[in-house]
């Protein structure tokens, strides 16, 4: 019956269907399924198919966006069951996301959000063109693991380089693991403001994520 | 919806064209070296030389023909399933066949065609979702040459399911691989009911008969299998240099073809099909990349549906050496053409260098040319009514059209979705991939499709009565053994 349940919640993911897999982390509530076990047993073995069947280029972009959307919703579904019963989803990590001030560039730094968020990340979206000092600030205030800032203007790169400065002179650069993404940015720039990850692509974010936390 | 679509000839000319070729089968006639053609021809009322070898058509027998030729048919892949329809502006595509030589993916450079090649070619055309029939695609330099037209087709047959596009060399192999088909089909009835292969008979330019491809068509009509006219003025060489000219030759040529056919046995299928050219003034070379190649065929196509004819072109070629800029923009420029002027058959994919040479890797980019030219020709399709204004209203200024199920419902139809021969990584992406040219790309690509070939379900016994015929008739040539086939085949 729960393995039934499990396997329905996997292929709401895989249909990219948030109203099922809403209803269907409600389901496991009513039953009293332990809501640790619907998301690590059920949705998250959705989110994984779609990760192999896009690496394997059978699944696209949208599958997958909808796959994180699909595992959003159920994860919102079954918080306030967390809560009551006092358990947490183990996250692999907290997650400040940008694109930097003046750059208003919003698809590949909202895919690679959604990519973190579906792999287990907590994932704190500030929006696009952020000043450095807000994204700062919101690092100190959750205390982030990992900065992801996106820039997809050579004009605005520069800004990446920015936050890292500030970071260092609030002595934050030290907890805290700064990735940067976008069409202009190359392993050089990586090497040269001093980064701590790069991927070229929403999907090799995850990977990124995990590495430069050892994981 | 529109459907992409090209003519090149406005309805008068169509119907010049079409009465001269009529009238040039009155006068000089057409040149046919087979005696029972002319018999035929006789027997029906043309005026024959039989010493000269020469029959005048009259108007009034063409006309007949005409009456009597079917519109479409279908082909059927080897699980009776009917996939390819010679019918209206519908299109298919498959490899260039009659190939000399295959390019070598390590060398770059054309060599000696081996058994082993040729199954690793009917394994790729297979594992293409682009590419709809098989062709017989070259002659393997490992057996006695007199054989090398039904050995194509004996290794073609036990790895594909595909139907296919073949021909005979001569009169006499062309029953053998009847044979062969009559095998697979279960009996000359069944093939007859559901074809599985085509047959290409060649008239040679000008507006000649030889003994062979006419006993092929005589043969074929009358087992009801169908054939595929081949006719090919090669302008301002055999045939006019005009454009126009190299049309009426061909229409000429093929309107003669579909008289004797249908004599043979009204209602037979036969396609009005080709691989007209232009010559090339410097070099003496039939290019099959030039425009006006292109052109010469699109308006065959034009005539051969005025008529009421499935149609058929050797187009997407390249004359190139290898596989390089000019392999790619003559191909696509070609394939293109073709798909927009309807042809029911396409064949020329994986060849190039003057329609001598196949390659694998050519095979797979072409599949993408074929893939891009056929979701064109599907044309802009009204998905929903309004088409995005209660879209646009609901989704507002979000931008957010990835997350939404409308996305994910049609993105599929709406874009082809190419291999990753196809390159559209960023910049960085390219590079961490290795940084590979389109050759490279595609290399891996045969690579990777081979490995992932599903053998058919032909039965052993099958297998073994193929291999049978195909040696007893090896045998009768001198060659007394035939090729091993890759272990485990």
């Amino acid at each position: 019956m729960e393995n039934e349940l499990f396997q329905k919640m996997a292929q709401s993911v895989l249909d990219g269907d948030s109203d099922a897999a809403s209803a269907l982390a409600k389901e496991a509530v009513d039953a009293g399924i332990n809501p640790l076990e619907a998301i690590t047993k059920g949705f998250v073995t959705g989110v994984n198919q779609v990760g192999e069947s896009f690496a394997s280029g059978q699944a696209f972009l949208p599958e997958l966006v909808m796959a994180g959307e699909a595992m959003k919703a159920a994860v919102a579904t079954l918080e306030p069951e967390m809560q009551k019963r006092g358990v947490h989803r183990t996250m692999l990590g907290k997650v400040v996301l940008a694109t930097v001030e003046g750059d208003i560039h919003e698809i590949g730094k909202s895919l690679v959000g959604t990519m973190l968020s579906a792999s287990g990340f907590q994932v704190y979206d500030l929006g696009v063109d952020v000043p450095a000092a807000r994204i700062v600030a919101k690092v100190k205030e959750v205390d982030a693991n990992i900065v992801g800032l996106s820039a997809l203007l050579t004009t605005t790169m520069v800004k990446q380089k920015e936050v890292i400065d500030e970071l260092d002179k609030l002595g934050l650069r030290k907890k805290v693991k700064v990735m940067v993404g976008g069409a202009p940015v190359t392993r050089d720039w990586v090497q040269k403001i001093e980064a701590d990850g790069y991927s070229e692509d929403a999907i090799g974010a995850v990977a990124v994520a995990k590495q430069v936390l050892g994981l | 919806m529109i459907r992409p679509k090209v003519e090149l000839l406005d309805i008068d000319l169509v119907n010049q064209i079409i009465s001269e070729g009529i009238a040039i089968l009155e006068n000089p006639g057409i040149r046919v070296h087979n005696q029972e053609a002319l018999e035929i021809l006789a027997n029906a009322g043309a005026k024959v030389d039989f010493q000269a070898q020469v029959a005048w058509i009259p108007e009034k027998i063409t006309r007949q023909a005409l009456k009597t030729v079917p519109h479409e048919f279908t082909l059927f892949d080897l699980n009776g399933n009917p996939t390819v329809h010679y019918s209206g502006d519908k299109i298919h595509f498959d490899p260039g066949s009659g190939g000399l030589t295959i390019i070598d993916s390590q060398t770059e450079r054309p060599r000696l065609p081996l058994t082993n090649d040729l199954i690793k070619f009917v394994k790729l055309v297979e594992t293409l979702p682009q590419i709809d029939a098989q062709s017989t695609a070259f002659v393997c330099s490992d057996v006695t040459p007199e054989i090398g037209d039904l050995y194509r087709l004996y290794l073609a047959l036990i790895y594909m399911n595909k139907p296919i596009i073949t021909g005979a060399f001569r009169k006499d192999t062309w029953w053998t691989m009847k044979e062969m088909l009559s095998a697979v089909a279960g009996g000359d009835k069944a093939l007859a009911l559901r074809p599985t292969a085509v047959f290409d008979v060649c008239p040679s330019p000008p507006l000649l008969w030889s003994d062979t491809t006419c006993q092929n068509l005589i043969d074929c009509a009358r087992f009801s299998i169908p054939a595929q006219l081949i006719s090919m003025p090669l302008a301002g060489a055999t045939a006019p240099v005009t454009l126009a000219g190299a049309v009426v030759q061909h229409t000429a040529e093929s309107l003669s073809g579909v008289v004797i056919h249908q004599l043979v046995k009204e209602g037979a299928p036969i396609v009005w099909g080709g691989s007209p050219a232009i010559f090339d003034m410097r070099e003496g070379s039939t290019p099959m990349g030039a425009v006006e190649t292109w052109m010469i065929n699109s308006a065959c196509v034009q005539i051969g549906k005025a008529l009421g004819l499935p149609t058929h072109v050797y187009m997407g070629m390249s004359d190139a050496k290898i596989i390089d800029a000019q392999c790619g923009l003559e191909s696509m420029g070609s394939n293109f053409v073709a798909a927009v002027s309807g042809a029911n058959m396409i064949s020329g994919c994986g060849m190039l260098d003057l329609e001598s040479c196949l390659s694998f890797e050519k095979l797979v980019i072409d599949a993408e040319m074929i893939g891009m030219v056929k979701r064109f020709v599907k044309g802009i399709e009204v998905r929903d009514n309004p088409i995005a204004l209660s879209l646009m209203q609901k989704s507002g200024h979000k931008g957010d059209f990835l997350t939404l199920p409308h996305t994910r419902k049609w993105y599929r139809e709406e874009q082809y979705l190419p291999s990753d021969v196809i390159d559209r990584a960023s910049y960085e992406g390219w590079k961490s991939r290795g940084e590979k040219s389109t050759f490279e790309r595609a290399r891996d690509r045969v690579e990777k499709l081979i490995t992932g070939y599903q053998p058919t379900k032909i039965t052993e016994e099958l297998r073994q009565e193929l291999r049978a015929i195909t040696l007893r008739s090896a045998q009768s040539f001198g060659m007394q053994s035939l090729p091993p086939l890759p272990h485990g085949d």
